[in-house]
């Protein structure tokens, strides 16, 4: 691991103010110490957010569940609130990487990072949430950009991450046998307004997929997802898992949603 | 006092390995130690043109780097293959030289060239950034299947072939199919896993300047074998000057079996700097260079009757040595493979043909079973598909070619000496409800879902012995084992064995063997491992040798130190040797009922001699003390088998694989202790299933492994298995007095073929390679709906 200078922020202003394209903001690390101990990431300044007490914490409103940044992925999954309001994420913060992650992974840290094969970001997306960062309050299908990136500038820090509460919701994934990471994770959620289905895994950033939801807008049922055909065009290919074959369970695990809503 | 073997005695290692007081070779810091950072080739095959070091000489903390050149100067020599195999023709396999740093070539990504030591870990990274090698990269050759017409990667070995070896009758089997009423032909992979040890290889080399004697800690199942390879072929010191000692090792399944390149770098460079080295594997150096196991590709054939009796075998095999061949490289899938190949069966003909060739990847070697698994995965798979053919019930098709009658004159080598083949797999049957299967699966159709149920018998030949017989295979040593009891003055005992244990529970085992033979408590008996300054040469832990090899050299010990005491007794009781009974820790005189405790004869045999309370002169013709040693080398391998059966349910619209239930009834002879053995058996399973579902070492076609991190190499975890249904039936072995069989491989070999067994009956007799990952399994059940759907 290369030096770098470390900073405990104590709020948000002083955390954005020491931030620069040369540095990167810890919460929960476990992405970022790793890629830093691997040799593939290094900074000059790492700015610790751990300590800011505004970040962490959630609440729940008649329509909204809001999860502070730096609130752990156990929180979460064992907030008794959460699981009220929104089962379906409660279970899949339960089912992030390991309980010495979800111990100390961040919800923010992950939507921050964006992975492709990560669990959250497709939350965001069925659960039309709101990305507040300290300037503004981004959607989330504005908010994810690509591999690894988001609409994010580098002072910018994330302080909540608000969700609609759906009237139903599921999310199902097949896991990576070796991390665990969402081969493909698919999160069917129905709200008044609309149906969303957040896909992760399948391609290099998550996205919303309009023809499932339309179907499913039609009929509400995993008979209706049937005669959706899916592309393997643009979708991710590795040892674990063909292009075709994650095509293919982005719609058996779009059934396995819908059926669990 | 009640037997200990046979009981449930709670581990005393626990204390120590649960409460992260175990002491590993990465534990151990000795003052001024410097750091040792490998350079390792990025190339799976290049010519080295030039290293350039002056850079990273010039930087921070900088001790030394050495190079291939420095090594060659120094005449420092190589590593090697254990075991000499002849090809069919009668010449002598071929076998590259393997420096412990590549000079000129270098053959697999990871392949040392060159070892900084600086006097900070961060240091010795920095330096090792700036270490310049210029290479001419060359075409690698990756694929198995295509070595033998691939350009030869080592000078002199013509179509990269080390040997083409043969075992068995090609004419008798020929004649044995010509009589066939129907021939099975199967063409598998036995794809390529990576040990996984938990504890990186590593080690800490102590080089004393005044004594001259190097003291190498290090990762080894087998530290005496180190010591005499490192010493004899690699001329580092003479075996006086070089003490090995591997303490707690946290797991091996083969993989430390070998003496490898670090250390003897590490050791000849410490004398050369005059500094202490340490070296910790990191985990991707782990999985590039800890020796790989199985990946053979092969092509197998039974002969069979229309009511399915066997005729004949044939296994064609190619076998992946690697860039290299080690220790049990080329053994493994020799000796330690074709004889098992026709497996537990009657089988009038047969042969095992193999051929085991060189590749651009790291060197493969022992992985837990070597060989067996291979073997008996071949046959088991063959012999399904033969019932599936055939229209006959897998257990019915394998009762048919059990033999009954033991000893068993196994076709192609074994002697068995002992077994009973058919109520191992009555008994398994019963334990699964083998009937209810067909209920179970109609449940699962309900569910949309598919169920497969899946058998295997197998059996094994572990314990590899007697020596004569080893070497005239072609072993470098003769595979016996040592062990010394000494009884302290004041009654307590310390065993030293030559056996290693790394995870295999030895002061447990060994000590209720010892407690069971000398009558004194466990708690009072220490066994010592593991370090070559102490206790005699010991050949170590691998093959399920520890318990039927060295535990035997251990009662035989104990034996002698009874019978050293009974002459002792008898002089103190006033009566003759053969009047004095052993029982319980006492010696007895029946007719005077007098009696000496243990304790108390070792106490005596110290204090030889009469002065005030103390009365014990020592029978003429003794000497003082009660040592004795004991060298024991089995008149041959111990031959556990078994029977395995499980049930797997299948999501066709997934094609993930749940492993539902698993019985496995196993004859290990005489158990000394149920838990550890079941802990063997435990873990067996979980490799076992892991080669069956999940596990799959893979190189690209330019020799890159791109399976070298957790985030890619799937391994078993526990929430992919189901509680395991353990059963056991006991034939005792003919060929040591305990009675004892190997445990340790059993699972291993079983598991893969039972696994795979259910999975394919699931799929409707529809072959699919391994490891069943989900993908290649929801592929099969398409291509079946498809096939079911055309058939309607």
């Amino acid at each position: 691991m290369k030096t770098f200078n470390y900073h405990s922020a104590k709020d948000v202003k002083e955390a954005s103010k020491l931030a620069s394209s040369n540095s990167a903001f810890l919460a929960g690390g476990m992405t970022t110490i790793p890629s830093m101990k691997l040799g593939l990431a290094s900074y000059k300044d790492i700015i610790d957010i751990k300590r800011i007490k505004k970040l962490t914490g959630i609440k729940v409103s008649g329509k909204t569940v809001t999860i502070g940044a730096t609130t752990k992925h156990s929180e979460v999954a064992s907030s008794k609130d959460v699981k009220k309001a929104i089962p379906s994420l409660a279970a899949l913060a339960e089912g992030i990487g390991d309980p010495q992650v979800r111990n100390r992974g961040t919800i923010g840290g992950s939507i921050a990072n964006n992975d492709p094969a990560a669990d959250y970001p497709s939350a965001c997306i069925a659960l039309n949430a709101t990305i507040h960062t300290n300037n503004r309050s981004i959607d989330a299908e504005k908010f994810f950009r690509g591999m690894f990136e988001t609409c994010l500038k580098s002072t910018e820090v994330i302080e909540t991450i608000e969700f609609s509460i759906p009237e139903k919701s599921s999310y199902q994934k097949l896991p990576n046998p070796a991390s665990r990471y969402a081969i493909i994770g698919v999160y069917v959620a129905k709200h008044k307004t609309g149906i969303n289905v957040g896909v992760t895994g399948a391609k290099s950033c998550v996205y919303n997929d309009k023809d499932l939801a339309g179907a499913l807008t039609k009929n509400f049922s995993s008979s209706a997802i049937d005669s959706v055909k899916i592309s393997s065009s643009g979708m991710n290919s590795d040892i674990h898992a063909s292009s075709d074959y994650r095509a293919n369970m982005v719609k058996a695990f779009a059934k396995k949603a819908v059926d669990a809503c | 006092m009640a037997s200990l073997v046979g009981s449930r005695v709670e581990r005393k290692e626990d204390k120590r390995f649960l409460t992260g007081k175990g002491r590993y070779t990465s534990d151990i810091n000795i003052a001024n130690q410097t750091y040792a950072i490998f350079i390792r080739s990025p190339h799976a095959r290049a010519k080295i043109k030039k290293i350039d070091t002056s850079k990273a000489l010039k930087s921070s903390g900088v001790v030394e780097i050495l190079t291939g050149e420095h090594i060659a100067q120094d005449k420092i020599g190589g590593l090697i293959a254990g075991w000499a195999i002849r090809s069919e023709d009668g010449s002598e396999m071929k076998c590259p030289a393997n420096p412990p740093l590549a000079k000129d070539s270098v053959n697999f990504v990871g392949d040392p060239v060159a070892v900084v030591f600086a006097e900070t870990l961060d240091e010795a990274r920095a330096a090792a950034e700036l270490v310049k090698v210029d290479y001419k990269v060359l075409k690698a050759v990756s694929n198995l299947g295509e070595a033998m017409n691939s350009e030869a990667i080592h000078d002199g070995i013509d179509k990269n072939l080390c040997y083409d070896w043969l075992l068995g009758d090609r004419q008798k089997t020929k004649e044995a199919f010509d009589k066939a009423d129907k021939i099975i032909k199967l063409d598998i992979v036995n794809n390529r896993l990576i040990p996984n040890a938990m504890e990186p290889r590593a080690c800490v080399i102590d080089y004393n300047t005044a004594s001259e004697e190097i003291t190498c800690y290090t990762t080894s199942q087998n530290p005496h074998l180190s010591r005499l390879i490192m010493s004899a072929f690699g001329g580092v010191a003479p075996e006086n000057k070089l003490r090995v000692v591997a303490p707690d090792v946290g797991g091996g399944f083969g993989s430390k079996i070998n003496l490898y390149n670090e250390e003897i770098v590490c050791s000849w460079a410490s004398k050369k700097i005059e500094r202490p080295i340490k070296w910790v594997a990191e985990r991707t150096e782990s999985f590039l260079t800890d020796t790989h196991g199985r990946d053979h590709i092969t092509h197998a054939e039974l002969a069979v009757t229309n009511d399915g009796k066997f005729l004949g075998f044939k296994n064609e095999t190619i076998a992946n040595l690697g860039a290299y061949a080690r220790v049990f490289g080329t053994v493994t899938p020799t000796y330690l493979f074709g004889p098992c190949a026709t497996g537990v069966y009657i089988m009038p003909a047969a042969y095992s043909n193999v051929k085991a060739v060189y590749t651009n990847t790291a060197p493969v070697d022992a992985y837990r079973g070597a060989g067996r698994p291979e073997a008996t995965y071949t046959i088991e798979r063959i012999v399904d598909k033969a019932a599936m053919e055939l229209g006959m019930d897998p257990i019915e098709i394998r009762m048919k070619n059990f033999p009954t009658e033991f000893p068993f004159k196994q076709t192609l080598v074994h002697q068995i000496d002992s077994g009973d083949y058919v109520a191992g797999l009555n008994k398994a049957k019963e334990m699964a409800d083998y009937d209810g299967f067909s209920t179970r699966k109609k449940e699962s159709e309900s569910k949309g879902k598919l169920r497969g149920i899946g058998v295997t018998s197998y059996f094994e030949a572990c314990g590899i012995a007697p020596s004569p017989v080893v070497m005239m295979l072609g072993c470098g040593v003769g595979l016996w084992e040592s062990a010394e009891v000494r009884f302290n003055p004041t009654g307590q005992v310390t065993v030293y064995t030559g056996s290693h244990s790394h995870g295999q529970s030895h002061q447990t085992t060994f000590a209720q063997i010892a407690a069971d033979e000398l009558g004194v408590p466990i708690e009072n008996i220490d066994v010592v491992h593991g370090d070559t300054d102490k206790g005699t040469f010991g050949m170590g832990t691998y093959g399920s040798r520890s318990l039927t090899v060295g535990g035997i050299a251990i009662v035989n010990a104990c034996k002698k130190i009874v019978n050293k005491g009974k002459r002792i007794a008898a002089k103190m009781l006033e009566a003759s040797p053969d009047e004095v009974d052993f029982k319980n820790g006492e010696f007895v005189v029946a007719k005077s009922n007098k009696k000496k405790t243990i304790g108390e004869v070792a106490f005596a045999s110290y204090l030889p001699g009469v002065r005030d309370e103390v009365k014990s002169p020592l029978p003429e013709g003794d000497e003082p003390g009660l040592i004795e040693s004991s060298f024991f080398d089995p008149a041959n391998f111990s031959f556990p088998a078994g029977s395995h059966i499980c049930e797997v349910e299948i999501d066709p619209e997934t094609g993930h694989v749940k492993l539902d239930k698993y019985t496995a009834v196993d004859d290990f002879g005489t158990i000394v202790n149920p838990l550890i053995v079941e802990g063997q058996v435990h873990g067996g399973l979980a490799q076992g299933i892991g080669q069956a579902l999940y596990e799959n070492a893979q190189y690209d076609d330019s020799g890159q492994l791109i399976t070298a991190s957790y985030m890619d190499y799937t391994m078993p975890r526990a929430d992919d298995l189901p509680d395991f249904n353990l059963g056991f039936t006991c034939t005792k072995a003919t060929t040591n007095p305990l009675g004892v069989k190997g445990c340790g491989e059993a699972g291993t070999i079983a598991a893969t073929p039972t696994v795979m067994n259910a999975v394919i009956n699931a799929l409707g007799g529809k072959e699919i390679s391994l490891p069943a990952t989900a993908e290649k399994v929801w592929k099969a059940c398409k291509e079946m709906k498809k096939t079911n759907a055309e058939a309607a």
